[in-house]
Order: structure tokens, then sequence, then C-alpha cells
């Protein structure tokens, strides 16, 4: 049933105790037996099933309302206790009480001025806008001031020391004080003593922490099951009920019968460890009341705590209907604002639709389809319809086309999703907002989830077997809040540094290359193969014609997706960083100028499309909006994909095949690098090795060391590299930004390298060496870690050894790493959520105290800057100026700035587990699937 | 304070300085915002008692001026009260 109309704002929320008057007045029965049900099944009158606290078997009435099952929300009962008992919950409080007030007269233990002069700092305190925790603060410290009194100032009654035995006996001078004697102390403090101490009188006395009477929770809180043997198992909560009214029944009966002190003492103090327990079963000091088969119980703090409890599973967290998991899969040939959604799920999953005159045919159509339309097509059915009266009918084949004729304006139809519908779609861990993007439905045949690849980057997914979620927004507002905010487009640039997070990857990027890298030609056929799946181009003129055969351009079909009017000029990735530019002229085509929307020189690679690089991808997004850019992406998809189809890209061990002559030099350079670290062990053996400032003898040694094996492992990459040029695949991949770098290449086809741990060379292991291969003391290269081998030449036992112990760390590194990073992120997102941007600019919290004057100090919408600053001056100079302004400007050179991802091309870095070297930034992670 | 450290005078400190009565009642009044709503500062804190021996006696109430270096936006201006602590 929908509730419509009045909406109520929650002003205030007040907290005070319950008193024993009130537990007793919204009692529906008083509890006296601990028997819960009779030899006949049915509840005991008085006991803790009493059928008067609400009802949980179906068919039944509550006794005291008169509802069903699912209306009566349950009524509580109360226990009179013989004796009372403190409440756990409240211990330090008491302490608090008992330490700060007289123990004859009951009055604080401060004079009339400084009680009011306590009182005059926390009402100031209030006034310049302090929190609770500023108040309550300036009242503990009134309490610890009063509770340093050794005489009543009213009275003059000298104060003996009382001491807390954790969790719940005072004591004063060692002298036991009874629950009893601590409820008459508190019952002497003055109301306006009470004030002084933080507490509210028109609410709560403090006598009332200690209990005389206990509320029992209705039944529906502790329901029991009846399992199938036929037996009934009770909740915890009710078994430690049981406990309770036990014990206070034999205390009650000791006491009555006039049982000697020492006995009722003992059971009151039975009672009051089950009173504690009940709330408490994790109060130290005390043994946790455990289940019959020694299970620790669940009582209600327990329900209540931890990631398991109510407050972190059931009320920050729910389960939601309307949504769907499965396995994703890539589609280059989807929008990448799109989601292939399976049938299966499509005809679950349903969006609702309010029946007007309007609609009325068409939603008659629907309904009669049923939950199940026939048909190859897919057609969107309906599985339920809600009458104007709130009723849900679901609808079957059989009744599809009864129900589809009653259906009139004002029923709500839940209909399958079609095309073009609006959901949202998730990946785990959700780290930042592009973890959750709306995206437009396609329904599709066969069972995952299907998107385009550029949208990997920002869900970071794979396809080795991730899942993801998927959940269809069921108001127009949210349809309406989604398209505007969660798009994919809008996304395409990051806020957490102002470039695109969506685009190129991989294949793309090398497609993209081998379209337009220097004078790429492609025939007729070719040409169209590439165009074939990008609509809505024309042919253009061929470029040139030789031996009568005409031929297209590589960048004349790119300039075919470029909007007519960008210039842009910048440097790929491919650039060699010559020592002189030669720009417009350079040798290796990197220098892209793009004048008229046409692709004049320059190649297309990771800097131009790439996903965290992109250039054009964050000029588009930035200057033409962001339908513009998501279609310049959906293209060049399907342009770059065809490039690279009509030439065909492989790459395979073989890439790594260098000459023999070659693998001599890389033998040579080893053999030198291993007498050269010889030679300073020996220097340093011999004392000659100079001290460097700062440093001890054998950190000086390390030094040189590394150095030296630093060089012979790129003189070795540099060997192997000579021949790996551009025509090799690999090459291509490390070199235009799609997979791998050059340090990777040279690792397989030159040499390792030095493995480390803790940045220094391996040193562990037995005493004095690494590995009883070596004799003790051995200072060389191959005795410390260095491997001269190739990952394609293969590793020595040794050898491998040592790459396992570099691989290592970094495996553990990255387990650390997430665990902590995950943990840092949630106390920083419970410290931030409920800050928001005003109208003014300035960051405040929901009690409208200033965090921040101006957002970020500078009010820059990091996602609309330009890597963090507000403009881009050497963009502006260059549309100004035209290209006379590049002499002003610094053209590139910046590159994108994206915080902590740069090329792992450093010296020393420890071997990675995997070649899998992901441009990261993530904290969180962890391989799924 | 004779002799000791001045807190003020380190690199990594930002300016803090006094504001008067007045001054304070006029950039709440720019800002459209009353006394409670500022971020506040402690009495104990070490600038503060600097400034106190500065600019002559801090109490309970009083407006701070903080001027600091900002990566961002160059140089940034905050207000802070000074509360009890």
């Amino acid at each position: 049933m929908m509730v419509s109309g009045v909406t109520k704002r929650i002003s205030a929320i007040k907290f005070a105790q319950l008193s024993p008057d009130e537990i007793r007045k919204m009692s529906a029965t008083k509890i006296i037996t601990a028997d819960t049900y009779d030899d006949d099944g049915f509840p005991i009158d008085m006991g803790l099933m009493d059928p008067h606290l609400g009802v949980i078997e179906p068919g039944l009435r509550c006794k005291t309302c008169g509802k069903k099952v699912d209306e009566c929300p349950g009524h509580f009962g109360h226990i009179d206790l013989a004796m009372p008992v403190i409440h756990v919950g409240y211990v330090k409080e008491i302490k608090k009480l008992l330490q700060s007030t007289c123990r004859s007269c009951g009055r604080l233990l401060l004079t009339g001025e400084q009680a009011a002069e306590y009182l005059r700092q926390r009402d100031r305190m209030e006034e310049l806008g302090g929190d609770t925790l500023d108040t309550a603060t300036v009242t503990k410290e009134a309490a610890k001031d009063a509770a340093s009194r050794t005489t009543c100032p009213h009275c003059g009654t000298v104060q003996l020391k009382i001491t807390l035995d954790k969790p719940t006996t005072f004591r004063e001078e060692g002298h036991k004080l009874t629950p009893k004697e601590v409820r008459e102390r508190l019952e002497r403090i003055p109301e306006g003593d009470l004030i002084s101490l933080g507490m509210d009188p028109a609410v709560s006395r403090p006598e009332w922490m200690i209990l005389t009477s206990l509320p029992v929770p209705p039944v529906t809180v502790r329901p029991s099951i009846t399992l199938e043997s036929g037996d009934r198992s009770e909740d915890d909560v009710t078994h430690k009920l049981v406990d309770v009214l036990r014990i206070n029944q034999r205390l009650r009966e000791n006491r009555d019968a006039g049982a000697p002190q020492l006995i009722v003492e003992d059971l009151w103090e039975l009672l009051q460890y089950h009173v504690t327990t009940y709330f408490d079963n994790q109060t130290s000091g005390i043994p946790p009341a455990r289940h019959r088969s020694g299970r620790p119980l669940k009582t209600l703090v327990q329900r209540l705590k931890g990631k398991e409890g109510r407050f972190r599973s059931n009320l920050s967290g729910k389960r939601v209907n309307f949504s769907a998991r499965t396995v994703i899969s890539p589609d280059p040939m989807l929008s990448v604002n799109e989601v292939g959604v399976p049938i299966a799920a499509a005809r679950e999953l349903t969006v609702p639709i309010r029946v007007t005159e309007r609609n009325l045919a068409v939603a008659k159509e629907m309904a009669s389809r049923g939950p199940a339309p026939p048909g190859d097509v897919y057609k969107a059915g309906v599985n339920y319809v809600i009458r104007t009266d709130g009723r849900r009918i679901k609808i079957t084949d059989k009744n599809a086309a009864t129900v589809a004729e009653g259906v009139e304006a004002g029923y709500i139809v839940e209909r399958h999703l079609m095309d073009g519908d609006i959901v949202l779609f998730n990946r785990q861990p959700s780290l930042h907002r592009m973890s959750i993007m709306a995206h437009e439905v396609r329904v599709m045949p066969h069972k995952t989830f299907r998107f385009n690849l550029c949208v990997c980057p920002p869900y970071n997914a794979d396809f080795d077997g991730d899942e993801m979620n998927l959940h269809v927004l069921q108001s127009e507002e949210a349809r309406a809040e989604a398209k505007v905010l969660m798009r994919v487009q809008e996304h395409i640039l990051s806020p957490r540094f102002g470039g695109p997070v969506i685009g190129g990857i991989h294949d793309h990027i090398t497609g993209a290359f081998l379209l337009t890298h220097e004078d790429s030609k492609f025939t007729k056929e070719e040409t169209l193969r590439i165009m074939e799946k990008t609509p809505g181009l024309d042919m253009p003129k061929p470029l040139v014609k030789e031996g009568g055969v005409e031929y297209w351009g590589g960048k004349q079909l790119f300039s075919l997706i470029l909007p007519k009017d960008l210039h842009m000029t910048f440097k790929s990735s491919i650039c060699q960083r010559c020592d002189e530019c030669k720009k417009e002229a350079c040798e290796h085509d990197s220098f892209v100028v793009i004048r008229d929307g046409i692709l004049v020189a320059g190649t297309i690679d990771e800097k131009a499309i790439g996903a965290f690089k992109g250039r054009i991808l964050d000029k588009l997004s930035r200057d033409y909006g962001p339908d513009t850019a998501r279609m310049f992406i959906d293209q060049s998809t399907k342009i770059a994909i065809g490039a690279i189809m009509v030439r065909g890209f492989t790459t395979g061990i073989d890439d790594e095949d260098i000459p023999d002559q070659a693998k001599r030099e890389i033998d040579d350079a080893m053999t030198q690098a291993r007498l050269k670290v010889e030679e300073h062990v020996g220097a340093y053996r011999r004392g000659e090795l100079e001290q460097m400032p700062g440093r001890s003898l054998e950190e000086t040694l390390e030094v040189e060391i590394m150095k030296v094996l630093g060089k012979a492992r790129d003189t070795a990459g540099q060997i192997a590299g000579r021949h790996l040029g551009m025509e090799n695949s690999a090459v291509i991949m490390a070199r235009c930004g799609a997979r791998g770098s050059m340090l990777n290449l040279s690792q397989m086809a030159g040499a390792i390298g030095q493995q480390a741990v803790r940045g220094e060379r391996l040193s562990r292991g037995y005493w004095n060496r690494t590995l009883p291969h070596f004799k003790k003391g051995d200072l060389g290269s191959e005795a410390r870690g260095f491997i001269k081998n190739s990952y394609k030449s293969g590793l020595t036992p040794t050898e491998y050894f040592f790459h396992s112990m570099g691989g290592r760390e970094g495996l553990v590194d990255t387990a650390v790493r997430t665990s902590r990073s995950g943990y840092m992120q949630r106390r920083l997102i419970n410290a931030l959520e409920d800050l928001k941007v005003m109208q003014d600019g300035s960051v405040r919290n929901t009690a409208g105290t200033i965090i921040q004057l101006e957002y970020g100090e500078d009010g820059i919408d990091p996602t609309r800057s330009v890597q963090g600053e507000a403009v881009d001056v050497d963009d502006i100079i260059l549309s100004v100026l035209g290209d006379k302004g590049e002499l002003i400007a610094k053209v590139q050179e910046k590159g994108v700035v994206s915080y902590g991802i740069q090329d792992r091309d450093l010296l020393e870095t420890p071997e990675e587990p995997e070649t899998e070297e992901e441009p990261d930034f993530e904290p969180g992670g962890g391989e799924e699937g | 304070m004779a002799g000791e450290f001045n807190v003020l005078e380190h690199e990594l400190v930002p300016e803090h300085h006094l504001l008067s009565e007045k001054e304070a009642e006029k950039i709440l009044k720019d800002l459209k915002l009353t006394k409670d709503q500022l971020p506040k500062i402690r009495i104990s804190d070490p600038c503060i008692r600097a400034l106190d021996a500065i600019s002559g006696p801090v109490e309970e109430g009083m407006v701070v001026k903080i001027v600091r270096r900002s990566r961002t936006s160059g140089v940034s201006t905050s207000y802070r009260l000074v509360v009890r602590g």
C-alpha cells in the first residue's frame, strides 16, 4: 500500500531513560513464570510467550490488539525484579554520579558558585556552536572537579573513595555497595545538581539506571522456530530471559522465606550476572553465557554491534529488488553508454508504468502479452499489474488476456526491460563515483552483461570472470536524475585528475596506431572493411592512385570522425624525446597536428585516445560536450578495430627472438658486469673503496654494485632493443601504449636484472649467504640475486629462487595495501558523507557549520578543471593566436598529469609478479573470479 | 615567552591574525555567518598562545584570521573561533 500525501520532517530526536513506571505502563502483561509452552504446545499466560506479547504463528490473533501476524507489531511485557540490579550500560555514569555527589546529603560536591561557573561555561560552549561532545567535556570536567573533593561543601560529611570492580560491583573503601544502596544514593541527588552533571531531570532520573523492573521484548523480536522434528527452538534472547526469570523466582522465594543473608546475596549476584549478560554477553570481566551446545548466546548488544549488526548490515545497507548480477563480457559494437542485458534478466527486471488515458492502449497490449511473450523478437511483457486499490496481480499466460482487459487509467503495469531504459550498472569495490554509472539497456541473447571496452577502466573491470550488478530505476525522478548526473558520457572526465578515465585500451590503441602511423594506406576493399562498422560516414575521395590502384590514407580515414573545426597539437606516446624536436617533420611521425578536423601529421595512440591520457578525448568532452565525446569514442573504437582486423595483429614468443650475435654481446656485457662487481668487492675487501658522504663503507659498496648491475641490465635491454624494431608487434604495443613497456620487453629478450627485497639486493636466508650454493660472505652478483638470463632464455635454479623472493614481496605488498587502504577509505567516507557544497560555495555539514569557506579553497570543480588548474592558459593562447601561439604556449610537455600513473620504467623496480602492469590507481581491488 | 620558540615563525605554520570585535563582526556580516558556524580553534592551541603573547589577551569567542598558502588557490583566508579547551 502506498502512503501518499503527508511528508513530515523530524526536527529533533531526544533520548532519555525508561523509568520503572513507564516500563510497567507500556507492558501488555507481567511475566512471572519461566515456562513458555504447556504440554499441549499452547503458550502459557504470563509466560515468555504470552499471546499478549504479539503473534508469530499465522492464523492467530494478538490478544492485545487483535491484529494478525504481519499487522501486529508486538507488545512489550515486563518482569518485576525481586531485588534491584545495576544496568551494565550505565555503569560509567553511575560511577561518575556516585563519585561527584555527597554520600549522605546527595548534593553535588561543588559550591554553588563553582557549579554555576561550569554551567555558564557549558552555555557559552553551546552558544559558540559546540556540539554535544564539546558540552560533554565540560560536564565531565565538572564531575572530575567534584570527585576530587574530600568533604561535602553543603553538609560537611567526609567523602569516602568509591571504586568500581568491573563490571558491576561498586565499593566504598573496600566495603561493597549493594545495588539497593547505590539506588538510594542516586535517589538523593537533587534535580538542580543533575543539570550540572549533564542530565535532564525533566526526562530522566539517575536511580532509573538501577533496574527494578525489566522490559520484555515482544515475541516478534525473538520468534521461536519449529524444527522438522516438531521440537521448538527458542531464540537466544528468550533463553536468557528464562534464566533471569528462574533466578528472580528463587531469589524472591528465598528472601520471603527469610533465608540466610549469604544465600540471598549469592542469588542477587547471580541475578545481576544474568541481567548483565542479557544486555551484553561480551562484557569484559565475566564469562559469557553459553548455549547448551557451548556457543555463546547472542543477546541484545550482539544484535546491534559490528559489521553483521543491525546498524551496519540492516540500516546503513539494505538488500534491494529490481537488481541483477551476472558475469560480464565485452562487446565493442555497443556504445559506451549502453549495457547488454540477457533476455532472461530483462524478463525478471521490471519498470513500473503508470497507466493514463494516453498510454492505455500500449499498456493493455503489453499486459496481454503476459510474462513470456512468444516470438523470436524480444518484446516486453508484464509480470504484475497493480490495481487502483493497491492489489498486486501476478500475470500468468492463462490470465493475461483477462487481466489486460481490466487495465484502466490509474493502474500500474510492471513491464519488462526494453531497449533504451535507463539502468544503473555497478562493479564492486565501488571506490569512486564512476563505479556506478547509468547505462541504456540493450536486450540481447545469451547470459552475460555486455558493455563497451572503453568503460573497463572506470569500473576497473576485466573479463576473467568478473561479475557486475545492475539496478533498474523505479521512478521518473530517479530516471531523470540518473540521466543528467550518472550517464557514462558525463563521467568521461574524472574528478580525480581533470582528465579522461574512459577511453581506448589495448587493441583499440594498437588499431588506431596501425591506422594512422606514417603513410599507411588502404585499398578500396580494405577501406570499406574499416569503415563498414561505423555508421554515418561518407566514403571520401581516394588519396593517391598508384599503378592504377586507388588508395585511401589512414590519417584521412581517422579524420572522418573528428569534429570539423578541431585544432590540436601534441606529441604522441611514441615520441622519442629527441633533444631537438623537429615538430611536423618528426621522423617517428610522433608530432600530432590536427587542423580543421584533419589529422595533418602524427600518429594516434595512447596519448590521443587512451584512457587516462587521451588528449583528444579530453579536448572533445571539455569543448564539444559529453555527447560528441561519446560519439567519438564509439566511432574510434569501431574504426580502430576495423583497422587492426584488416591488417591483422598478433604477438608470440618469436617477437622476443634476437640474433645469436646479440646474445653473445649480452653475455659479454653480463660477464663484464660480474667482473666489475668483483672488482668493487675486491676494492672493499682491501679497504681501497672510497666512502661516499653520508654512507657507511658497506652501503657505498652496495650503491656502487647496484649502479653497475642496473647499467648492465639496461645495456642488455639496449642490445636486445636494437633488434626489436617498429615492425615487431610487441614493440608496437609497448611504444603506442597499448600494453606492456619497453622494460618488460628488455626483460624478456635481454636480461631480467637485479632482484630486490626492500629496495636492497637479496641478502637473507642462511648465515651470511642467500643459499647454500654460495660461499659464506660472497658479495658477488650471482650470490645476491642478479639474474643475467632473460625470461626467454630461462632462469637457472638459483635465479628462479631469487626471482620468487622478489615476486613474493610484491604480492605481500599488494595484499597489505588493499586491506589498509580499504579501512582508510571507510573512515574517510564516514567522516565526509554528510558534507555538501552549499549555494554560496562553502562546504558545510548538516548542522550548517563551515568546513571550508570556499570548496577546495579555490571553488574549482576538479572534474571541470584542466588537470587540476582552473584554466588551460596554453589552450586559450592557441585558440586566440592559432599556430603562432605555439611559440608561446608550452605545447605538450605537460601531457596529462595523471596522479600516480607513471611509466614504471624506473630502475630497481622489483619484478612485478605478472607482466600485468596496471596503470593502477585504486586502493582496493583484489582479483575476482 | 622570551627566548622561547615561536611557532608562528615556523614555515609550516600559516599566519594567524587576531581580529578585533569590530573586524570580526564585519567579516561575519560579509560572509552571512553567525559565530557558532565558524570552525573552531582551542584557546590552548600553540598558535593561539603565541598570538596571546604578541597581540594581547585572546579570549573565548574571539575570531582569528588564518592566511595560508594553498596548493590550489595561491593564498587562502579562513577564520576560526577561539573556544575553551
